[in-house]
């Protein structure tokens, strides 16, 4: 059975709990195990591009909105500085996010190349 | 001094094609569709594992784009064997129904850029459209609307956003004319779409930040305005890096929402940004770009660029050719036909028909289900007015366009209900209150330039409530509960919840109105051809038939029933007259019996009366008799005539087409005929009764004429003429003898 973020059961996110006040926002939330079952079947389709996101996406399922949001804004041009990304790139890392920790790392090569470094 | 163009030309400078811009090709500019001096030869050069070359270009010349596909968006393990094929050989395997779609992918995904480009380039449009049947991810065609205002009106987008959902569509766009009224635009076209039906996905596309923001609290359901372009400087310029882009997609993903990317010709033209290459090789890049970025999905064919691809020789076909890219990279495709591209009818339609033919993931990546003027996109190039031409070519070629006729009373049932919610929800949530009202005239609107006058302010304090509080689609979903819209807050409700299960992440995913996930996984084109691949199920066929339009005999009997009058009579069987100056008006069977008003809309009552009135003012005496052995307007005026003293008969089908006969004419002779019965007025039938007194009395009248008409007044009447011709045949028996009428003349 599917388990949302929370770890309540898919099959308890109903009218009723809603109605009941029993849902939170992380009872609609995806559960890191449940992209990592879809990232499994993104490669048995043919796209290993697709199952790479759907495992960064399950690292940043630990991540609140604000935080992506500051990452995303990060990450566009002329934003940081190198120590920053790499500062940035080390606290993915220590936050069990390896993927995109490596993501930025390697943005953080192309932005130095290409001139795109604030 | 030049002089002025033949009266041909002129002319033809008037239409409304000649209102488009037409350019020269300018590679320089990146005016060029296919192929530019300045696209690279395809190149790939792997070394220790790593692309040290790509299309031309070595490591230390990649730019951002480059360096993102080198590392991420080339499958190393077949790119060997992928750029060794020849481009046509490679060409053949889009076409080919024997070799299957994977096969295809697999091979594509070691393919660089250039080389892809290069090899949809030699696809011609009938290719184009076999290679796209076959290629597309998902085997159940679909469609997108947008629902937008000029108000941002939110009970109008919940009306029209019900309404889309009604007509079939499966994912809605709406956007803003003022930003900060997003979250209400969100939440309201989110209502309108429960109401209208389930598992209906709904997009509000806004600046990249605001948009993950509403998504993620499920404001809204799933993502497009997520730009990708095909050269580096216009891609910084929208302030973005294909690694910002990727972090973007994976933040979507990591809540649960779907999402794709958008790029399509023109819009590094359109920014001076092209380099000098083809709109084709640049949107192969961004194709790339979108697959090594791991995003499911492209939105492609030129969006706003669509008129700069149209404007250059072979740019329509560019279009598609960007679609069964994205197809062949294994993606979802949202195939464009969004904005506006010509101002012509015939070029509009002809951009379009090649991919609804086909059948694409969602044919356009926004029909503007809305009024033109309300569009917030711009025009589309199919609007409001063009719904129930969609649904007509749909039932044409027996294709789905992803489009069902809805009945009438049913639509302004959802259309009342979707204001309901809003209503109730706004009010719940402290959002807002609307007049009873205000809320009928949004029911009844065909746009926003019929609704009450209302405060702007309104709508931009409740997207801040919304924002301000943090509402998310639970607090929408209990709202709507709380209210009594339980089927609404459950559709609302599901949606959210699909989140936690992700598999309408997977490759071009739509929900069914059982909230199943179609997609590539669930879903897969299987397409091999003729006898496989999509095929309506019957309940779909029956919904692409059934147009609201389309009637039948039982219809019609219905409809003239309803016109039924007592002025005629039976008198007895019809003998031969004997006074010369008599004529005899011989009817069809049908009249007085069934069939009561002309194709002209005229009572058959009524064209009598003219004739009789004809015939008086010539000082013929005039006598009615239903000939009832026969339906052939030729032997009705000839039976007639030979009834009559003077030999003189006018014959009238209960359609209205008439004729003058003599006796001693052969049956498909006649003396002067009205053969165009929809166009036929009183005056004329008057004529036609004064001629026929002035044959009987020995004279040679000027022949009336048939009057012309440029309208396709075949395609307007001819199923009426073959319904009424069955209700004549019905009346009509072999054996009976001709009998006389008696008239009830109207009083004057």
């Amino acid at each position: 059975m599917t388990r949302a973020f929370s770890g309540k059961p898919a099959g308890r996110l109903t009218v009723t709990a809603l109605a009941g006040d029993e849902l939170g926002a992380d009872d609609v939330r995806i559960h890191p195990e449940t992209l990592e079952a879809q990232a499994a079947v993104a490669e048995r389709h043919g796209n290993p591009q697709l199952a790479e996101n759907f495992r960064r996406a399950a690292e940043l399922t630990a991540f609140a909105e604000d935080e992506i949001l500051a990452l995303y804004e990060a990450l566009r041009p002329r934003r940081s500085t190198a120590p920053e990304l790499a500062a940035l790139a080390d606290g993915l890392a220590a936050r069990d996010a390896p993927r995109c920790a490596a993501l930025v790392r390697e943005a953080a090569a192309a932005y130095e190349r290409r001139g795109l470094l604030r | 001094m030049t002089r002025e163009a033949v009266g041909r030309i002129r002319f033809m400078d008037q239409q409304r094609v000649n209102l488009d811009g037409f350019a020269h090709e300018d590679p320089g500019l990146g005016l060029v569709a296919l192929h530019s001096p300045a696209d690279p030869a395809p190149s790939l050069r792997v070394a220790g594992g790593v692309v040290a070359e790509l299309d031309g270009k070595t490591r230390d010349e990649f730019d951002t784009i480059d360096s993102y596909i080198a590392a991420h968006g080339i499958d190393l393990a077949v790119a060997g064997e992928a750029m060794a094929l020849g481009d046509v050989a490679a060409a053949r395997l889009f076409v080919d129904p024997g070799v299957p779609r994977a096969e295809v992918v697999r091979l594509v995904a070691g393919m660089t850029p250039a080389k892809l480009a290069r090899v949809v380039a030699l696809l011609r449009p009938a290719e184009l459209m076999m290679a796209m049947t076959k290629l597309r991810a998902r085997r159940t065609p679909s469609n997108q609307a947008h629902v937008t205002n000029l108000l941002d009106d939110p009970l109008l987008l919940a009306a029209d956003a019900a309404t889309a959902a009604a007509y079939g569509f499966r994912e809605l766009e709406t956007t803003v004319p003022v930003l900060a009224d997003a979250p209400s635009n969100a939440v309201a076209v989110t209502i309108g779409a429960a109401v209208g039906a389930a598992g209906v996905l709904v997009q509000c596309a806004v600046e990249e930040a605001m948009e993950l923001e509403m998504g993620m609290r499920g404001l809204v359901s799933y993502a497009e305005t997520v730009s990708l372009y095909g050269t580096e400087g216009v891609f910084v310029d929208g302030d973005d890096t294909p690694w910002s882009k990727a972090l973007l997609t994976s933040g979507y993903a990591s809540r649960g929402i779907k999402m794709r990317v958008s790029s399509g010709a023109g819009a590094e033209v359109l920014m001076a940004g092209a380099e000098g290459c083809s709109m084709l090789y640049l949107e192969s890049r961004c194709v790339s770009l979108a697959r090594a970025i791991g995003a499911q999905g492209v939105q492609n064919g030129g969006i706003d660029g669509a008129s700069v691809a149209a404007a250059v020789p072979r740019g329509v076909r560019e279009l598609m050719a960007e679609n069964v890219m994205v197809m062949a990279r294994n993606l979802e495709s949202c195939s464009g036909n969004d904005a506006l591209m010509s101002e012509s009818h015939v070029r509009r339609t002809s951009r379009t028909v090649p991919i609804l033919l086909a059948g694409s993931d969602y044919i356009c990546s926004g029909f503007g289900s809305i009024q033109r003027y309300d569009n917030m996109f711009g025009p589309s190039n199919w609007n409001a007015e063009d719904i129930d031409d969609w649904l007509a070519m749909q039932r044409d070629w027996g294709v789905d366009g992803g489009l069902r006729t809805v009945d009438p009373e049913v639509l302004r049932e959802l259309r009342g209900r979707a204001v309901e919610a809003v209503r109730d929800v706004y009010r719940a949530l402290g959002l807002g209150d609307f007049t009873d009202q205000q809320l009928s005239r949004a029911v009844d609107a065909a746009g926003s330039k019929d609704l009450v006058p209302t405060d702007p302010l309104a709508v931009l304090g409740a997207a801040q409530t919304i924002r301000a509080a943090g509402l998310t689609s639970l607090d929408i979903a209990r709202a709507l509960h709380e209210t009594g819209h339980d089927e609404a807050a459950a559709r609302v409700l599901d949606l959210t919840v699909a989140r936690v299960h992700g598999d309408h992440l997977q490759t071009a995913a739509i929900f069914d109105e059982d909230m199943r996930v179609l997609s590539l996984v669930t879903d897969p084109n299987e397409y091999a051809g003729p006898g496989t691949g999509y095929e309506p199920s019957p309940a779909r066929q029956a919904e692409i038939d059934g147009v609201r339009q389309a009637r039948g005999v039982a219809d019609l009997r219905v409809a003239q029933h309803s016109l039924a009058g007592d002025r005629l009579a039976p008198a007895g069987t019809a003998g031969f007259g004997t006074d010369p100056r008599e004529v005899v008006i011989g009817v069809s069977p049908g009249v007085g019996r069934a069939v009561w008003q002309t194709l002209s809309g005229l009572l058959v009552a009524d064209v009598l009366q003219e004739l009789l009135d004809g015939l008086e003012e010539e000082g013929c005496l005039a006598r009615i008799v239903r000939v009832n052995s026969t339906i052939d307007l030729g032997m009705v005026g000839l039976t007639a005539a030979r009834l009559a003293g003077s030999g003189i008969g006018i014959g009238l089908q209960g359609k209205g087409t008439a004729l003058i006969h003599r006796r001693d004419l052969p049956p498909l002779a006649n003396l002067e005929l009205y053969s165009m019965a929809p166009t036929l007025t009183a005056d004329m039938y008057r004529r036609l009764g004064a001629n026929a007194g002035r044959h009987a009395k020995g004279a040679t009248p000027v022949p009336v004429r048939n009057p012309y008409t440029e309208e396709a007044i075949e395609a307007r009447y001819h199923t009426s003429v073959i319904a009424l011709t069955a209700l004549e045949r019905d009346c009509a028996d072999p054996a009976a003898a001709p009998e006389d009428l008696t008239f009830a003349g109207e009083q004057r």
